[in-house]
């Protein structure tokens, strides 16, 4: 009996280990353990034995079952491993192979800088202020300052719209100040606004081309002075460029509209061909402002005695090229999509005082 | 404004150095456009001798010389027609470079002769027009000296921009008196001497004017000359013109420019001899006509300021003369005028007539009116300097300005205008200095002079102050801080602007601005052309109308794009367009397009071409993105300019239409030159309902632990029934347990009967309370059929 049970045991270990694949091993797990399996067989057996002969040829029985179970399942682990292996590699892709990106558009320039000096001044609460560009003459010259006979009048190249029954033209506003106007005549002081949009002049070259973007600054207040549109204008160019601390030059100049008035340089550099705000041995032009003109108080029925303020004006346009480095205005224009892709930004590229302007 | 360093030195006492004087200047409101030296480009050019000149053995016109510049002589051919032995001319040698030419000098064979170096015109070397011939200098002048030496080119010409305000400063002597102001230098009085005449003039002046229009012109004065040489000026004044740019010529015209240009005094001489009887200042009538010296007829509208004779206008007062009365070298008797003209009516007349003179841009802008007499004066001490001859007293028609202009200062207004904490005496000194007397304490009554017309309130005299004390002296200062809330700073409208742009990039979509304007007609394909949108004066034809809508704009960027090899192509932009000339009739569109394939081909996905469905999904997008509420009509009627098979609106309700889109018409692509398909959509931003106001917080999400159920349908249906229908129709059979309706095949063809299609649709069923049973779900399959069929003749497909 133990010879006949050493037997079955190699026999099944041989085919065991003969077994090539799942269903062989299944095939030698049934005649072995199954119903009518040679070890299930013996184990029947069992049932015959005398007492003595169970107690000696139980355990025998079960070890041989275990050990054949055991066998079995390990086996069976080598087989499956060995079948992942034989799947996985029959599965392999070139994975060098270029994928279909996920649609990757653009936001514009401009709109991108709007953003990003409405994040500055909202900091300083400031509201954004909105005009149309279609203007009526008083909104962008008479209530200005500006006069008809003005020479500053022959300076704005205005583009105009055909006459109404009455000959009056309206304009294509040559500059945003006009939102100056709309919102002291609509809004009580204290005023801190500003204005960015479409502004229209009638040249074309490549720093020029007939319409550009602007954007207004405008504070009105009864202690607002000098000092303060110095300490905003820091601010903000210090914000809108990134660097530690601008130097201004503030230089007298004349504006109808502002009185005093100044033109503002940025001190920086040009070595190497590019243009670095914050350092450097060369001044900038950047934005002209001023003191907000009595006249122009007066037009927008604020009492100049009570209130004052200054305002601003800056080439968005220009800020964008200073600070991204485009060389030419008219493709700000020409929408040429690797000009896009280059200079545009992505949709989640939103300026923010906490994650930064640029990335 | 242009002058040059020495000419300033006539009237300014210093010893600062040219980048001083620039940055003083700049630091002052006087704007430093160039400097430039013109001896730094002529340093090389020596004076030299032509010794000898012979004809070129091979060329009729060329001689050959032999030249001397004292140390060497050199051989040098040459075509100028009065190159000739003996007299003087200006060389340059090999190695120099000659400006007007811009070529650098090297010997060279000219028809077989060797030529070292050149004699040069007053052309080659940018010094005027002439190129006549090559310059010839005094015989006097010192062979081998330097030529800038020679000629005293070495003074620096500094063209500053003058600001409107600053007419004062349009005269040498005013710069002069501004930077002496400044504290860099000692401004030299002027030399006035009073000349009387010796005789009464034959020529009287009067002034006639209506009372309405007495402004035009206040005063004038007038001086008879006789017996004056005119020719051309003396070297040193030629050279002063010629410095700033201007053209020499003669004597009479030049003291008239030269006065201009050094006092901001503008006059004008007549040749007495061709006058007429008497001048008169008066108004012009419209038609009277005159040839004005700069060769041009104008034709007066009527309302101009003339100054006329008995024959008629002879120029526009204090703009240009005319011809007629003009003066010319033959000329020996003179009127000289020194008038007050209006600044507006000027400026008016000069623009309405296109005529931008010297004269015209000091008097537009307001000249100094007590100045007249001793301009008249200074200019009758130059004429008979220069020409000799005698001059009559002076005649004269209105009367001396009463000018007397105050302003009242408070000298704190310094530290609360304009930032600075500056003593009162400091700000008195300074306005001293400026020529500005204050007059009692604070608050001080300012004596304007009458040089500063531009100033008239305190501001201006805060400006004043401050200019002078350096605006780099205004110490920064922080705004306060104000209880500005979050999210205040956009309207409700720029941030729809701005989630647009940001949701349209997020599809892949490009974003471009262009121009406000385009042809009209283009706009006219549009639904635009309207005669109130038209651009009077547009910078070219393609121009010239305000546009109606952005897609043509982008239409044609996308073929630019195209010509330029591209084939996906997706533009939008976020911007105006114009109904009317009207503040609403300017509304802000979402605009984008899409032509050529709708990806780049690509090994894992078919590439097609892009259809109107992309355009509606884009569309859908950007209403989404700016808050428009879901659940929009879409209508199949769309504007005229898209394809009206394959192009429909999104409505909120049946009117109020939020956007547009389909596929562009084939007549517009032809109008427009462009290759199709190119599909498009606009979004009405402003037309979108404002959100209702509620708070941050969502309301509760209730979800059901039950599993829901899908059930499919395959429906046929008549070819031009809508799908929307169809859908509007299942989702109501149910609304209790309907939860989504989705379309997931449409097919017509094989199978379909001729004129239906077939959809199929799946609808989600999500249970309330408990699990569906069979009979349930059969129950509102029964009524989704229903529904179908009675919404639009829909039948379950067997």
């Amino acid at each position: 009996m133990q010879e006949q049970i050493s037997a079955l045991k190699e026999q099944i270990a041989a085919q065991i280990s003969a077994a090539g694949d799942l269903n062989a091993l299944e095939e030698v797990r049934v005649s072995a353990l199954g119903k009518k399996g040679s070890v299930s067989q013996l184990m029947k057996g069992l049932g015959g034995m005398t007492p003595e002969e169970r107690k000696e040829m139980g355990p025998v029985l079960n070890g041989l079952k275990n050990q054949v179970a055991n066998d079995i399942a390990v086996r069976k682990e080598t087989l499956e491993e060995a079948a992942l292996e034989a799947r996985l590699t029959e599965e392999r892709v070139d994975v060098t192979l270029p994928v279909m990106e996920h649609p990757q558009g653009s936001v514009h320039p401009i709109s991108q800088v709007m953003d990003e000096i409405a994040e500055i001044f909202a900091n300083l609460g400031f509201d954004v202020a909105e005009g149309p560009d279609i203007e009526s003459d008083f909104h962008n010259f008479t209530a200005l300052n500006i006069p008809e006979e003005h020479p500053a009048r022959q300076d704005h190249d205005t583009f105009y719209l055909k006459p109404d029954e009455n000959g009056d033209r309206k304009v294509l506003r040559t500059h945003t100040s006009p939102v100056q106007i709309r919102t002291m005549l609509s809004k009580e002081p204290p005023i801190r606004i500003i204005a960015p949009g479409r502004t229209y002049r009638s040249d074309s070259d490549a720093t020029h081309t007939p319409m550009f973007h602007q954007v207004e600054g405008l504070v009105i207040d009864r202690d607002t002075h000098l000092g303060h549109l110095k300490g905003t204008l820091e601010a903000f160019l210090k914000a809108f460029f990134e660097v530690d601390a601008v130097t201004l030059r503030l230089r007298p100049s004349y504006f109808p509209f502002t009185e005093p008035s100044m033109e503002v340089d940025v001190q920086c550099s040009f070595d190497g061909g590019t243009v670095k705000i914050g350092d450097g041995n060369d001044w900038l032009e950047i934005l002209g402002s001023g003191m907000v003109n009595v006249n122009v108080l007066k037009a927008c029925n604020l009492d100049p005695n009570e209130y004052q303020g200054f305002a601003f004006g800056c080439g968005i346009d220009r800020l964008a090229m200073l600070k991204y480095g485009m060389s030419d205005l008219r493709a700000f224009f020409d929408a040429d999509l690797r000009w896009l892709r280059h200079y545009g930004f992505r949709a989640l590229d939103l300026p923010t005082l906490a994650g930064g302007l640029s990335r | 404004m242009k002058f040059s360093l020495s000419w300033l030195k006539d009237y300014l006492e210093t010893d600062a150095s040219l980048d001083e004087i620039v940055a003083k200047l700049n630091a002052i409101g006087l704007e430093v456009d160039t400097v430039e030296n013109p001896a730094e480009a002529l340093a090389p050019f020596t004076v030299a001798e032509v010794l000898s000149a012979e004809k070129h053995p091979d060329a009729d016109k060329l001689r050959v010389c032999k030249v001397s510049n004292g140390t060497e002589e050199m051989q040098i051919v040459c075509g100028a027609p009065n190159a000739r032995a003996g007299i003087k001319v200006v060389l340059g040698r090999p190695g120099d470079y000659v400006p007007g030419l811009d070529v650098t000098l090297k010997k060279a064979k000219i028809r077989g002769v060797e030529s070292i170096g050149m004699m040069c015109s007053a052309r080659e070397l940018e010094l005027g027009d002439d190129h006549d011939g090559i310059i010839e200098l005094p015989e006097d002048a010192p062979v081998g000296m330097s030529y800038v030496d020679y000629a005293k080119l070495d003074d620096p010409v500094i063209d500053i921009e003058i600001t409107p305000n600053r007419q004062d400063c349009l005269g040498v002597y005013g710069i002069a008196r501004d930077l002496a102001a400044a504290g860099l230098g000692t401004l030299k009085p002027l030399n006035v001497v009073k000349i009387e005449g010796s005789f009464e003039s034959d020529v009287k002046v009067s002034i006639d004017l209506p009372e309405e229009a007495k402004n035009a012109c206040t005063q004038f004065l007038g001086r008879r000359f006789k017996g004056v040489k005119n020719g051309p000026s003396p070297q040193w004044l030629q050279d002063r013109l010629k410095a700033i740019g201007l053209r020499p010529i003669s004597r009479l015209v030049d003291v008239t420019n030269y006065i201009t240009h050094d006092l901001g005094r503008p006059l004008h001489v007549y040749d007495a001899s061709k006058l007429n009887g008497d001048l008169k200042a008066r108004l012009a009538q419209a038609g009277e006509k005159f040839i004005a010296l700069d060769d041009q007829e104008y034709t007066a509208k009527g309302g101009e300021t003339v100054i006329a004779d008995a024959s008629g206008p002879q120029g526009f007062g204090g703009i240009i003369g005319g011809l007629a009365s003009g003066c010319s070298e033959e000329t020996t008797d003179v009127v000289l005028e020194a008038a007050l003209f209006d600044p507006k009516r000027t400026a008016f007349t000069g623009r309405d007539h296109g005529l931008i003179t010297d004269a015209r841009y000091r008097f537009e802008r307001g000249v100094d009116e007590l100045f007249i007499r001793d301009g008249m004066e200074i200019a009758t001490k130059m004429i008979l300097d220069l020409c000799g001859g005698e001059v009559s007293h002076v005649f004269e028609a209105g009367a001396d300005t009463d000018w007397g202009r105050t302003v009242p200062f408070r000298s704190e207004r310094i530290l609360t205008l304009g930032g600075v904490d500056l003593p009162a005496g400091e700000s008195l000194a300074i306005l001293d200095k400026l020529g500005f007397k204050v007059e009692g304490d604070d608050p001080y009554t300012v004596h304007v002079p009458s040089w500063r017309c531009d100033v008239e309130g305190e501001p201006d005299i805060v400006e004043e102050v401050l200019r002078i004390h350096g605006y780099d002296n205004i110490p920064s200062a922080q705004l306060p801080v104000t209880d500005h809330k979050a999210g205040t700073t956009l309207s409700a409208r720029q941030k729809r602007a701005r989630a647009a742009k940001r949701r349209l990039a997020g599809v892949g979509m490009h974003e471009a601005v262009t121009w406000s304007f385009m042809a009209c007609a283009h706009a006219e394909l549009f639904g635009g052309g309207d005669e109130r949108l038209l651009v009077d004066n547009p910078i070219s034809s393609e121009l010239d109308c305000m546009r109606p809508s952005i897609l043509p704009n982008l239409m044609l960027a996308g073929q630019r794009n195209r010509d330029r090899g591209a084939d996906v192509i997706s533009l939008f932009e976020v911007g105006p367009v114009y109904e009317d000339d009207s503040e609403k009739g300017q509304l802000l569109v979402a605009a984008g397009i899409r032509t050529g394939q709708n990806s780049e081909r690509h090994w894992a996905v078919a590439s097609r071409s892009v259809d109107v469905f992309d355009a509606k999904r884009d569309a859908l997008a950007a209403l989404e993105a700016v808050g428009a509420p879901s659940g929009l009509q879409v209508f199949d009627e769309a504007p005229d300019y898209y394809h009206p098979g394959r192009s429909g609106t999104l409505r909120l309700g049946p009117k109020n239409i939020l956007a547009s889109f389909g596929e562009l018409h084939p007549k517009v692509l032809k109008a427009l030159d462009v290759d199709g398909p190119v599909v498009g959509f606009e979004v009405y931003l402003d037309r979108i309902p404002a959100p209702k106001k509620a708070g941050a917080a969502k309301g509760a999400l209730t979800v059901s632990n039950l599993q829901s159920v899908e059930r499919d349908f395959a429906f046929l249906m008549d070819r031009d029934a809508k799908v929307a229908d169809l859908v509007r129709a299942v989702r109501g059979s149910d609304k209790a347990f309907i939860a989504d309706v989705s379309i997931f095949d449409v097919y017509e063809g094989k199978g379909v009967p001729e004129g239906q299609k077939s959809i199929a649709v799946s609808i989600l069923l999500e249970p309330k309370g408990e699990t569906f049973t069979e009979k349930d779900i059969e129950g509102i399959g029964a009524k989704v059929c229903a529904a179908a069929e009675k919404a639009v003749g829909a039948v379950l497909r067997s």
